[in-house]
């Protein structure tokens, strides 16, 4: 990345989706397997599950000043409220990635529908892992990490015996994300208004 | 803390690097209890220490916790406690204590809003006045205030070692947003960190004075239970540790207290500058506010505006030769902070100039945003 560039994912959903440890995960595969700066930062209420839980993820080429988001690159939303919440700095050219499950109404048609819960249900018995899968989704379209170091920070992140679990989540994301042409989608989330204008 | 094994960059957040700061250090000691958001700190500690034959001990309140950090350190011990706003109100009393005792520890304040119980999971920078005023009677401190997750290790290190060159506690001041967030970082070779040791009397135990004067104003200090005699007081001491209310002892020894800090002003005082060369207008910040700063200024520079930073890391005793210096440089000086305006205090009474000081405050809870600070700065 070139120095002043910066790259921004933000992770949202409510307490409990595993929504800061996605971006952990995110953040220690840049971190220490590429060669960029990263910076990862989260706010969350003080319930152990409900409640809005934010985090976010900052990439640039240089040493990174203000560590949260400035303006967002992509946005993952892992309910309603949350894509309600938190579309309003996305870049024109951004990106939105929502669970199709629950996320229902998309205020841009610039915007990757993937049903996480279902997939991680399907693919390993458990809801759990949906940040897992919402993750390697994230990390492909971003372009912004590398998918082998990102599998090595996951492996050494997640609690002992869940080792498996949780990388055939991340592979699941990958090969869903795999199937998605961003090339079809409007250049800018602003497309569909301006049609309406 | 996952380390991997082929280059050095890990990915720390600012709490898991104090504690590596902490053990670089060698602190040996840490006695604390649970609070948000400083328990990463006590979670991490509570293995780390065990490893090695070192001392971790959840007490049943804070209280307790700076007392036996105090009682720990009398003993040899190298020790730490870190707790949040609510924790540190509690502490006030024994933090006294360690002032007069002249007993070197570190206590670490990650602060969050307040008052009260206030905003457990938000930032804030409220505590400012209070680690320097916050235990009663005209004492000597030391706070440094940490901005990153490289600041955490490296500061924490530098409190150690000034707190057991200077016997004073040290605190460290975070926040929410520094101590949560997680950076890469490289930390240095542990033979390139300097570690200072208190100094340990050279004379035989029937010679010892615990607190007779010397050319530093820093008394040598014994390890309590080595067989040097050493009576410790909260009382006003003599020299051999004693209570004593003789105007001569008494005045002799609360002005070598707060002398011993004002001789080592120009290690203690530390500051970093930003693009100040040629800055007419600077902004003077501390804590994660200085990250927010820092791309103020350079969104102001590419507005054409001559800007920099002041970045404080000690807020007491506060920098005033350094501040003095930029604020004649400027005609104006930004001054945002996560409270009503705790260090603009200091800095409006520093100046002696007709520098504008303008102060941006912040307490929903929230981290201070570039632009509310490049606002000012074009408009100064």
């Amino acid at each position: 990345m070139k120095s002043d560039e910066r790259y921004e994912i933000r992770f949202s959903g409510s307490g409990g989706q595993g929504i800061i440890t996605a971006a952990v995960v995110m953040a220690d595969g840049v971190g220490r397997f590429d060669n960029n700066h990263v910076c990862q930062t989260q706010s969350y209420g003080p319930e152990a599950r409900g409640g809005k839980s934010k985090a976010e993820v900052v990439i640039a080429g240089a040493p990174i000043d203000y560590p949260k988001a400035l303006s967002v690159d992509l946005l993952l939303a892992m309910n309603q409220a949350a894509c309600d919440a938190y579309f309003f700095d996305l870049k024109a050219d951004g990106l939105l990635v929502v669970d199709s499950g629950l996320v229902q109404q998309l205020p841009t048609s610039r915007s990757v529908s993937i049903p996480f819960t279902k997939i991680a249900k399907e693919e390993t018995g458990k809801e759990l892992v949906a940040n897992m899968v919402a993750l390697g989704a994230v990390a492909y379209l971003s372009g912004k990490v590398s998918l082998d170091g990102l599998e090595k920070a996951l492996l050494s992140r997640v609690p002992k015996g869940t080792e498996e679990m949780n990388s055939k989540a991340l592979h699941a994301g990958i090969r869903e994300a795999k199937k998605i042409d961003l090339s079809s989608l409007p250049r800018s989330v602003m497309d569909d208004w301006d049609d309406e204008l | 803390m996952a380390i991997d094994e082929k280059q050095n960059k890990i990915l720390l957040q600012g709490n898991e690097a104090i504690v590596a700061g902490a053990l670089a250090a060698g602190c040996n000691f840490f006695a604390g209890y649970p609070i948000t958001p400083a328990s990463e700190i006590s979670e991490l500690l509570s293995v780390k220490l065990p490893e090695f034959g070192g001392t971790f001990i959840q007490m049943e309140d804070e209280i307790a916790s700076i007392g036996a950090i105090l009682g720990a350190s009398l003993a040899g011990a190298k020790a730490m406690t870190a707790t949040s706003g609510p924790g540190f109100s509690l502490m006030q009393e024994n933090l006294g204590y360690g002032c007069i005792a002249e007993v070197p520890c570190v206590i670490v304040n990650v602060m969050r809003g307040g008052p009260s119980t206030g905003l457990p999971t938000s930032v804030s920078q409220g505590d400012v006045q209070m680690a320097r005023w916050g235990t009663h009677g005209d004492h000597p401190i030391i706070v440094m205030a940490v901005s990153s997750v490289a600041d955490c290790f490296s500061i924490t290190v530098k409190a150690f070692n000034l707190s057991e060159k200077y016997r004073i506690p040290v605190i460290i001041l975070s926040d929410e947003v520094v101590a949560h967030t997680r950076e890469s970082v490289v930390l240095p070779e542990e033979d390139s960190i300097r570690v200072f040791d208190r100094v340990k009397p050279d004379v035989p135990p029937e010679w010892y004075k615990p607190y007779a004067d010397n050319n530093r104003g820093v008394p040598d200090m014994a390890n309590f239970g080595d067989g040097y005699r050493h009576h410790v007081t909260g009382l006003v001491h003599d020299e051999n540790g004693y209570p004593t209310q003789n105007g001569k002892e008494v005045d002799a020894f609360l002005r070598r207290i707060h002398g011993k800090i004002s001789k080592g002003f120009n290690e203690i005082q530390v500051t970093k500058t930003y693009l100040m060369e040629d800055a007419d207008v600077c902004v003077i910040a501390y804590g994660s506010v200085a990250r927010s700063a820092l791309r103020a200024v350079r969104d102001a520079r590419a507005n054409g505006v001559k800007a920099g930073l002041v970045q404080l890391i000690t807020l007491f005793p506060f920098p005033r030769k350094t501040v003095d210096a930029y604020l004649r440089q400027c005609r104006a000086a930004v001054v945002p902070e996560m409270n009503m305006g705790q260090i603009v205090r200091e800095v409006s009474r520093v100046n002696q100039t007709d520098c504008r000081i303008v102060k941006h405050n912040r307490i929903d809870g929230h981290l201070i945003t570039p632009d509310e600070i490049l606002k000012h700065l074009t408009t100064v």
